[in-house]
Order: C-alpha cells, then structure tokens, then sequence
C-alpha cells in the first residue's frame, strides 16, 4: 500500500508541472522545453536554501522568482528574437543545466536530516498523513490561484493569444508581453513542483529534470482526455482534471514497476506510455471514420 | 479623421521579390465618412487598411488619427480608436472562448485587463441584449464557444463585439467574401446600420460591386499601389455596376 501511496504523493508533486504545462502548451500553444531545466532549477535553489536553513516562505519566494526568470527568458528570447519556441526552450534548458551544476557544486545534494516543508509542519503524526495533506494543502492552494486568474479578464486575454492571436492583438493586447508573462508562471509553477519533489525525495540530484516535461505532457494529456470525454468547460474542473491526470500517470507507471519491470527501463516505459496515451483517441477516431 | 500622408509601403525591399504594394499615397478620410474601397487584387487595398490597422508599419510617410500621429504605434495600442473585422471569420475571435468570453475582451479593448473577474450577472445581460438584435436566438448560447458557430455569425458577433467599447473607426476588410449570400446581407446591414447608428468612420474593402455601390459615402479605387478613382457622395450615388466593370478592364 505504501507503494502506491507514495506514486500518489509523487503525482501530487508533480501535478504542478502538469498545470505549468498545461498553462504553455494548452493555453498558449507553445511547446515548452524550459520544463527540465527550471524543475531541476527549483529543486537546486531549495536544496542549496534548506541546508543553509532560511526559512521555507522565503524558499518558496526565490524558487518562484527563479522559475519565472528562466520562463522569462525563454519568452524573451522566442518573442524579441523570433525564435522557433521549442529551441528557445533547448537554448535555455541546457544554459541552466551549467547553471543548476554550478549552483549546486556538485551532482548530487542529499537533503534528508535537513527541516523542511514536510517536517516543518505538523498536522498529523503520521509522517505519510501528514506529507499528504501538506502536499494536498499546497496543490489546493496552487490550483485556486491560477483557476481563479485564468478567470479575470487578464486570464480570458491570455486565453484567448493562444487561441486567437490576431483578435486579441486587435483588442489591444500585447502578444509579446502575454506569452513572456504565460511563460513566466509555467516556468514557476514547474520550479515549485521541483521544490515540492525534492524534499519529498529528500536529495536534489542535477539529472532530476531530465525527460521531465515528458511526465508532465503526459499528465496532460490524460487530463485533456478525460476533458474531452466529459465534455467540460468549467476552468476550475479542468485544473482538476489536470491535476487527477498527473495522478493517474504515475499510479500506472507505480502499478508497471509493481509488475517487475527493470527500473533502469522507467523512461522507456515512460515514454512508450505517453505514446499510448496521445495516440489512442486517433487510433480510435480514424476507425470510426 | 485618418490622415494619410505620402505613405508608401515595399516589401522585401532591395531583394530580388520586391514588392511596392502602396505607391506614394493621400488620404483624408473625414469623420463619419464610410469609405468603400474596390481594386484588382494586388492593387494595394489591404496593404492600405493594414496600414491604418498598425498590423504592417509604412516604409515612408505619417498616418494621423484624430491628429495624433500613429504611424510607429504597433496595432495593439491603435486599437484605442480601432476596431477590425478581418475577411477569415476566423481571425476575429477566438474560437475556443465562450461567445461571452469574447465579449468580454472586446468590452475591454480600449481598457487594461486587469485581475478581477468582470463577468458578473449585469455584463451577461448586456451582451445577451446586445446580441439579440441579430434575432438568431444567440442570446441563449453567450456560454457556447465561439467555434462551434457558423462563419456568418461570426462575423455578425464581430461587428457587435466592436462596438461594445467607445469606438472610432471601423475597418472592413473583406468581411464577407467567405460567407453565403444570406449571411452577406446580414453581415453588411448590421454593419451599415451601427456605421450610422455610432456615426463611424469607417473602410470597407471589397470585391463585391453592388456591396460598393450600395454602402458607404465615398468610393475609391486602387490599381498598382495607387489612388486612380476617388468619389464623393454625390457621385457615388449616380454611379452604375456597368460603370464600375469598366473600371476593372
């Protein structure tokens, strides 16, 4: 049971990078590579800050700050320079790898006697319960702020320049500076969920981010697909979706390892599931046609 | 008023495909004045309309607005006064958002868009009445996307969604050379009719012969980049289709 408890907490962790890639590929139709770079980034930023032991309000503060630079970063470079946003994002991803090495010191930052969110706070004494409902806390949280902005006037403008650039130009608003803000809380909300993960992990590791964007895609899609399939259009529930999609992907990826398949194979299963998952609703359509 | 004062518009300038889509070219469109505006393709139309959009900035020459001077201002911020209807339904809202989403934005295109939430049950009344001067039972589906409507309702949407905040200038751009013929009628009337109703300056251009001669107050026409016809009323008005055939020959 503690299995599958834990790909619970795991998907939990990283339903925020879902909702952050949610926000750059749904709503803004930019594919988005910065994802492994700025996970890895907030996992760094809250090691190197937990074991100088500031407090964890500020780390949540720096960790937000640095996911919207390098979204920031990226926006700047596809809408000031005119590049291609999917090597926008490369440029950037592997720019912050040397970063994130540099930061760190080293490949590998265990962070396990060090305090931090989960031991900080205690609700339950059941350390499992009580990370649980933290973590629950934390993605309610998240997911009433970005539910309740995609909801402003500012969130339908930013809806609508990924759905419909030349109108929106038209009604006044700048599509450079919407899609370098939209970039910015992706990249942030992608850098939380490496904040969240590595002290649920309990070590900060410079390849955590690799393939990353990957898991959140997928998380994603599975989220659109049940979108689809109940035919909804209320925001909240979509965040919802999305967050129960991230849920779901690692609950079965957990039930593959449960299996015996070979750990070192996780990425190749990872990625063969993705495949499944986006290709299935076309396999299906074709044959109905 | 729009000024239009020698601009000149060149495309790929000094490479072997250059383009002069906009000759050395003067304009003064009055306040309230309904400009219709005819011409082979190629003859410039658009590149003029784009031009006083802010969608393509001029190579040479100013555009003034209400003697302001545009002519460096990017298209998001002309849309103080600006309004367009493009010739893709497509391109004039956006089809994923509600139809009331929509309305939303263009109820806002002069203003900031700022982080409260604006729809509330009084904004719903008033686009819901807005909309139901079409007499297309649209008023009960404002929670519909967009895209799941025809072309000619959305661009009947489009034109309302214009007016929707204080408005200026309408721009007219092809609106109705994807649609079919009853929707063309509806398009153009409701057009015409908050033209008048907003006493608009408005630019419609078209392919469309007895559109041009049926709307609007002053009509020019454009070949090669240039102005070679310019109307006024009382011209416009004697004006026949056979005429105008003429002119394309």
């Amino acid at each position: 049971m503690d299995f599958y408890l834990t790909a619970l907490l795991q998907g939990l962790c990283l339903s925020v990078i879902a909702i952050g890639i949610y926000i750059s590929m749904k709503i803004f139709n930019i594919p988005d590579i910065t994802t492994d770079g700025s996970y890895t980034l907030g996992g760094v930023v809250t090691g190197i800050m937990l074991s100088h032991q500031l407090p964890i309000s500020l780390i949540i503060s720096l960790v937000i700050l640095a996911g919207a630079g390098a979204g920031t970063l990226t926006g700047l470079i596809h809408t000031k320079l005119k590049i291609n946003p999917l090597l926008s994002g490369i440029l950037v991803m592997t720019a912050l790898y040397s970063i994130n090495l540099t930061l760190l010191g080293r490949s590998n930052l265990p962070l396990l006697n060090l305090k931090n969110l989960f031991t900080s706070i205690v609700l339950f004494t059941d350390p499992n319960q009580n990370t649980l409902w933290i973590v629950l806390l934390f993605i309610i949280l998240i997911a009433f702020v970005i539910g309740y902005v995609l909801q402003t006037d500012f969130g339908i403008a930013m809806r609508a320049t990924g759905n419909s650039e030349t109108m929106i130009r038209s009604l006044g608003v700048n599509t450079d500076r919407m899609k370098i803000i939209g970039l910015a809380i992706s990249n942030s909300l992608v850098a939380l969920s490496g904040f969240l993960m590595s002290q649920f992990q309990g070590f900060v590791d410079i390849n955590m981010g690799i393939g990353i964007v990957i898991v959140g895609l997928g998380s994603v899609i599975i989220g659109e697909t049940l979108i689809n399939w109940l035919k909804i259009t209320s925001v909240w529930l979509t965040i919802i979706l999305v967050i129960l999609g991230s849920i779901i992907f690692q609950l079965v990826l957990a039930f593959t390892l449960s299996m015996g398949i070979d750990a070192n194979l996780l990425k190749l299963v990872t990625a063969a599931f993705v495949l499944i998952i986006v290709s299935l609703p076309r396999i299906s359509l074709s044959k109905a046609s | 008023m729009i000024e239009i004062e020698s601009v000149e518009k060149v495309f790929n300038q000094g490479k072997a495909n250059e383009v002069k889509a906009l000759e050395k070219t003067d304009i003064i469109i009055k306040d309230s004045e309904f400009l219709v505006v005819v011409g082979a393709n190629g003859s410039g139309k658009s590149t003029l309309l784009n031009a006083i959009s802010g969608s393509i900035l001029p190579s040479k020459g100013a555009i003034f607005i209400n003697g302001e001077n545009v002519t460096s201002l990017p298209e998001y911020k002309r849309s103080r006064w600006i309004a367009r209807v493009f010739q893709n339904p497509l391109s004039g809202t956006a089809p994923d958002l509600s139809i009331l989403d929509n309305f939303r934005l263009a109820s806002l295109r002069t203003a900031y868009k700022g982080l409260s939430i604006g729809i509330n049950n009084s904004f719903k009344k008033k686009v819901q009445d807005k909309i139901a001067v079409l007499g297309m039972g649209l008023e009960n589906k404002i929670n519909q996307p967009m895209g799941t409507l025809s072309g000619g309702q959305r661009q009947a949407l489009t034109l309302l969604m214009s007016i929707m905040d204080d408005l200026k200038i309408l721009l007219l751009d092809e609106p109705t050379a994807a649609l079919d013929p009853r929707s063309v009628d509806l398009v153009m009337k409701t057009a015409d009719h908050l033209i008048k109703q907003y006493n608009l300056t408005a630019l419609l251009v078209t392919h469309n012969l007895k559109d041009a001669l049926q709307y609007g107050n002053r009509i020019i026409m454009m070949a090669e980049g240039k102005v070679i016809k310019d109307m006024a009323e009382a011209d416009k008005t004697g004006l026949k289709i056979s005429e105008m055939y003429d002119w394309f020959v």
